[in-house]
């Protein structure tokens, strides 16, 4: 029984542990959207052409935060 | 009062056993169709009349159309306007069933991981599928960028690789992640309301601060079901342009 409680317990640990990953992909999600707007407001006739570049760098940045939060997710509901 | 609950899929109609499958008619199933039905409703009823200047559905139609030709055009090129159909389907889909899901006591379809993963395979298999019958081996230089040191090659092709194998289970999991984790915290919100509200008057003017955060927040969430679709249509486009010119 105390093996399995501490099974438990070192799960749920795991999982908090692996959302701090998540604060990472933030950092990197805020730096693209910062810097595009900075490069919009100097040269907004430019900016709408990078819109798409804009969205790929996001959804990229933000695939390593989703692999985090699928840790996370795995070890709560699948292990 | 439960967070998950919302996600339960439920039997609505059971069809029969077919060997080992039981065929159930699920909510989930139900609000597929009614998505598709909407998608269907929205794009043919207002066009069937052709009209040369458009009324207020027929112009949603061909703002739909232009979108997702001009993110094809511009990511893929206009090679790319042969995927149209495929990348207009399941832009439609995820973004129909995004909004829909929304309202509040529906069914989200895309929240579930079994369907966004269905959606990523399917994409995933046509680039490989078509890539190799439109290249032949000549699609494997997607693992080979030109220019490259001889040296650093291998670590790269294996990095390559990696990513190419990881694309399904990114592409799917964005979607559904981010679907879950905003249904999850508007019912996290609307709980502090009943909570709040039982505890008596001085409850209930306590109680208005969550529910001006949930009708922020499904101001954000419909941004995200908007924005998740475009993503996912635009992953998709920049995966099939592989299959276009491989080795670039």
């Amino acid at each position: 029984m105390e093996t399995i409680a501490a099974a438990t317990l070192a799960k749920y640990i795991g999982a908090g542990i692996a959302c701090i990953g998540m604060g990472g992909a933030g950092i990197g999600v805020g730096t693209i959207f910062g810097n595009y707007l900075a490069a919009a407001l100097r040269n907004p006739s430019a900016a709408q052409g990078q819109f798409g570049n804009l969205i790929f760098g996001f959804a990229v940045t933000e695939a390593l935060g989703i692999f985090s939060l699928l840790i996370a997710l795995m070890l709560l509901f699948v292990v | 009062m439960d967070p998950i609950h919302q996600f339960q899929i439920t039997p609505l109609y059971r069809i029969g056993k077919i060997g080992p499958v039981d065929l159930v008619f699920t909510n989930s199933a139900l609000f597929m169709l009614i998505t598709v039905a909407i998608i269907a409703i929205v794009l043919l009823v207002p066009t069937a009349g052709r009209a040369l200047v458009p009324g207020r559905l027929q112009s949603i139609a061909e703002m739909a159309y232009e979108f997702v030709a001009n993110t094809i055009r511009t990511t893929a090129g206009p090679e790319g306007m042969m995927y149209f159909p495929l990348v207009f389907s399941l832009f439609m889909f995820i973004l129909v069933a995004n909004v829909m899901g929304l309202i509040p006591g529906a069914f989200t379809v895309t929240s579930q991981i079994i369907i966004t993963v269905a959606l990523a395979l399917l994409v995933f298999v046509i680039v490989v599928v078509v890539g190799i019958a439109r290249n032949g081996l000549s699609f494997f230089k997607i693992f080979v960028p030109s220019g490259v040191p001889v040296y650093i090659l291998p670590l790269v092709v294996a990095l390559e690789v990696f990513s190419f194998l990881i694309r399904p289970v990114s592409h799917s999991v964005r979607l559904f992640a981010n679907m879950l984790a905003g249904h999850i915290t508007l019912k996290v919100f609307g709980g502090f309301v009943i909570m709040l509200g039982a505890a008596g008057i001085v409850g209930w003017v306590g109680a208005a601060l969550p529910v001006i955060m949930i009708v922020a927040l499904t101001a954000l969430e419909l941004l995200v079901a908007f924005l998740q679709a475009y993503v996912f249509a635009i992953l998709t486009c920049i995966y099939l342009k592989d299959t276009l010119h491989p080795g670039h």
